[in-house]
């Protein structure tokens, strides 16, 4: 499977030279861009690892791209995605997510399904990859 | 400018009939204070009824005043309550019609309560024999007001934080056919369009608990479906589950059935009423729920320019009253929308300040002192062909519902869906980079459709359809227009 997170995944794999330039136009809309990155995919973990902290002062997508290069060289075998971050008023959070990296091999969630009253059914989506322990779940 | 002509002292209070104008309804040199409720009239008065006379009637009959002189209101400090017509301003382009700008006191309402507001507002008033038809086109809220109300429970930042999704309209649809699907079909539908990549499915408008599907099996088949699409895709989902019924206490029931089930979002129709719609959107902040609002029966009073209330006006209401999502027109779909007025009600949605926009409808300065903003929901008769267009008018923080433009897919719902996920994210791919996505927005999507075959169908299949009609409801005031400085 795939998993649909983020702003670009229904589309092939973004290349650097498109990453760059969605990137360019977060820090064009003074938005802070940062990396983070996970080998837990479940749909409600927020807090990925964070890659650094958010760029508040970063000119240009260059800096982001090197940076995504050092991780990729690091977590290759996990999920990256680049997040950008508007603190203006009435917003302060983030403004964009899109994946740019993914595991060679998504085996996907199991939905497990326990029965209760009233025809009833308490959900829990677990990722296949979470039977391993943090750090040895994909590659 | 008609002068004041108020009468004052004891002449003012002998027994009898006294044009509304006399009586302290018409005060031309009145300057509306911060803390003042404007509200904007479209009057028609009957023939041979001077319009400033309507004005003040207008006034008088939505504040204090009852047809005759009561000695009564000198136990009052009647002045202050007495709404006050300020000016009366000809419509551009329109013979018989006239602007009244009506200022009320702040002390004439309830804190926080729609129902009081509107039955002072459009109560008595619109029935009114001297005047063939009137409109409340506008109004102004001061921020003292503002602030006795909930607002949205949740926001668009917030709900956009809690189904993880940035940066890109959500995609919904409305379940089809509306009527007679049974509650294990009906969830077939949300599965397959979830699954196949929307983020929400709706309820439409008059789905409740009829004899075909009783609300609970519905409510049981749909979070089947959401949480099956939710694994299959590893995305939040929902559906909005719509708890709309007799009465509260069902409702109530519902909504807890659906929050119990896991639902992150339930859905009310407008024709449960202010009160209703007040009291969901408490139970909704209080249970961490998205309340989407389906303007269900608008059209019988905001779409003809003559009569009835705006539409941007029941949008403030119901920021104030708190609901999360309303429908507010697509523009280029099947129903009701001139561009410039339904870009009017995506600011009053979606602005913390909407400044004077004549242009838009928008007659006011309005300041929303922080409350959070709903997500307009552009739905009816739109297909993934139009995505630049949607785009370019509507912006981002938007629900783009495709409901026949999903299920009626040639290679079934799933393509469907799909289809406008990948219309959706290539346009925006393609906007952030910088392309001129309302001219080369054909070019765009043909292209994304080379690597998906069912946005290829989607277009060959909806090419030609548009929906071009004369709007109703066009603004009276072109950019260039000054009639009404």
């Amino acid at each position: 499977m795939r998993i649909t997170q983020g702003a670009f995944s229904f589309l092939p794999d973004l290349t650097d030279e498109q990453i760059t330039k969605q990137v360019q136009y977060c820090i064009d809309n003074s938005w802070a861009v940062s990396l983070e990155f996970t080998d837990d995919p479940h749909p409600r973990n927020t807090y990925w690892e964070m890659w650094g902290h958010p760029m508040f002062d970063n000119p240009d997508a260059a800096a982001l791209m090197m940076e995504l290069k050092e991780c990729r060289k690091v977590y290759g075998d996990r999920y990256i995605r680049v997040v950008a971050f508007d603190a203006s008023h009435g917003w302060e959070s983030v403004k964009l997510s899109f994946i740019v990296n993914r595991p060679a091999n998504e085996p996907g969630f199991h939905l497990q399904r326990q029965e209760a009253a009233g025809r009833v059914i308490r959900y829990t989506t677990r990722p296949y990859a979470a039977d391993k322990p943090a750090g040895e779940r994909y590659g | 400018m008609v002068e004041n002509m108020t009468v004052t002292g004891a002449e003012r209070y002998k027994a009898g009939v006294m044009e509304y104008r006399k009586m302290g309804y018409w005060e031309p040199d009145y300057e509306p204070k911060d803390t003042d409720i404007i509200a904007l009239f479209r009057i028609t008065p009957q023939d041979g009824v001077d319009p400033v006379e309507a004005a003040a009637a207008v006034a008088g009959e939505s504040s204090t005043a009852t047809w005759t002189v009561v000695w009564t209101d000198r136990l009052t400090a009647c002045e202050k309550y007495r709404a006050k017509a300020y000016r009366v301003d000809p419509v551009p382009n329109a013979e018989g019609q006239y602007f009244a700008y009506i200022a009320y006191d702040l002390d004439l309402f309830e804190p926080g309560s729609i129902a009081n507001l509107t039955a002072s507002i459009i109560g008595n008033v619109f029935g009114f024999k001297p005047l063939k038809a009137l409109r409340l086109e506008d109004m102004r809220l001061p921020v003292a007001y503002v602030k006795t109300f909930q607002g949205p429970a949740t926001g668009i930042v917030v709900e956009r934080e809690r189904l993880d999704k940035f940066g890109r309209p959500l995609l919904g649809a409305t379940v089809k056919p509306k009527l007679g699907l049974s509650g294990r079909n009906y969830g077939r539908v949300v599965y397959e369009a979830l699954k196949g990549g929307l983020d929400f499915t709706k309820d439409d408008e008059n789905i409740n608990s009829q004899p075909f599907m009783h609300w609970r099996d519905r409510f049981l088949y749909c979070m089947e479906a959401v949480n099956k699409a939710q694994a299959e895709t590893g995305e939040v989902k929902g559906t909005y589950l719509n708890v709309t019924a007799a009465t509260m206490e069902d409702m109530y029931e519902r909504a807890d059935l659906a929050k119990e089930l896991g639902s992150n979002i339930v859905m009310i129709d407008l024709v449960i009423g202010y009160t209703a719609i007040q009291s969901m959107a408490k139970w909704a902040r209080r249970n961490d729920m998205i309340l989407h609002l389906h303007r269900a029966g608008h059209s019988t009073y905001t779409r003809q320019k003559s009569h009835g209330v705006s539409f941007r006006v029941i949008a403030k209401w119901m920021r104030l009253a708190g609901v999360d999502h309303i429908h507010a027109g697509t523009v280029v779909g099947k129903l009701e929308g001139d561009p410039a007025t339904t870009k009017g009600y995506y600011d009053v949605c979606r602005e913390e300040f909407n400044p004077m926009r004549l242009e838009n409808g928008i007659f006011f300065d309005q300041d929303w002192a922080s409350l959070n903003r709903l997500m307009p929901v552009a739905s009816g008769g739109i297909h993934a062909g139009q995505m630049h267009q949607l785009l370019d008018l509507l912006g981002e923080d938007v629900v783009l519902q495709f409901g026949g433009g999903t299920i009626g897919h040639p290679m079934g719902i799933a393509a469907g869906a799909t289809a406008n996920r990948v219309a959706l994210e290539c346009m925006v791919l393609a906007r952030n980079e910088g392309r001129d996505i309302v001219h080369e927005g054909p070019e765009i999507l043909q292209a994304a459709a080379r690597h998906c075959q069912p946005l290829q169908q989607a277009l060959d299949t909806w090419k030609d359809v548009t929906f071009n009609y004369t709007s109703t409801d066009a603004p009276d005031f072109v950019p260039t227009a000054t009639a009404a400085e």
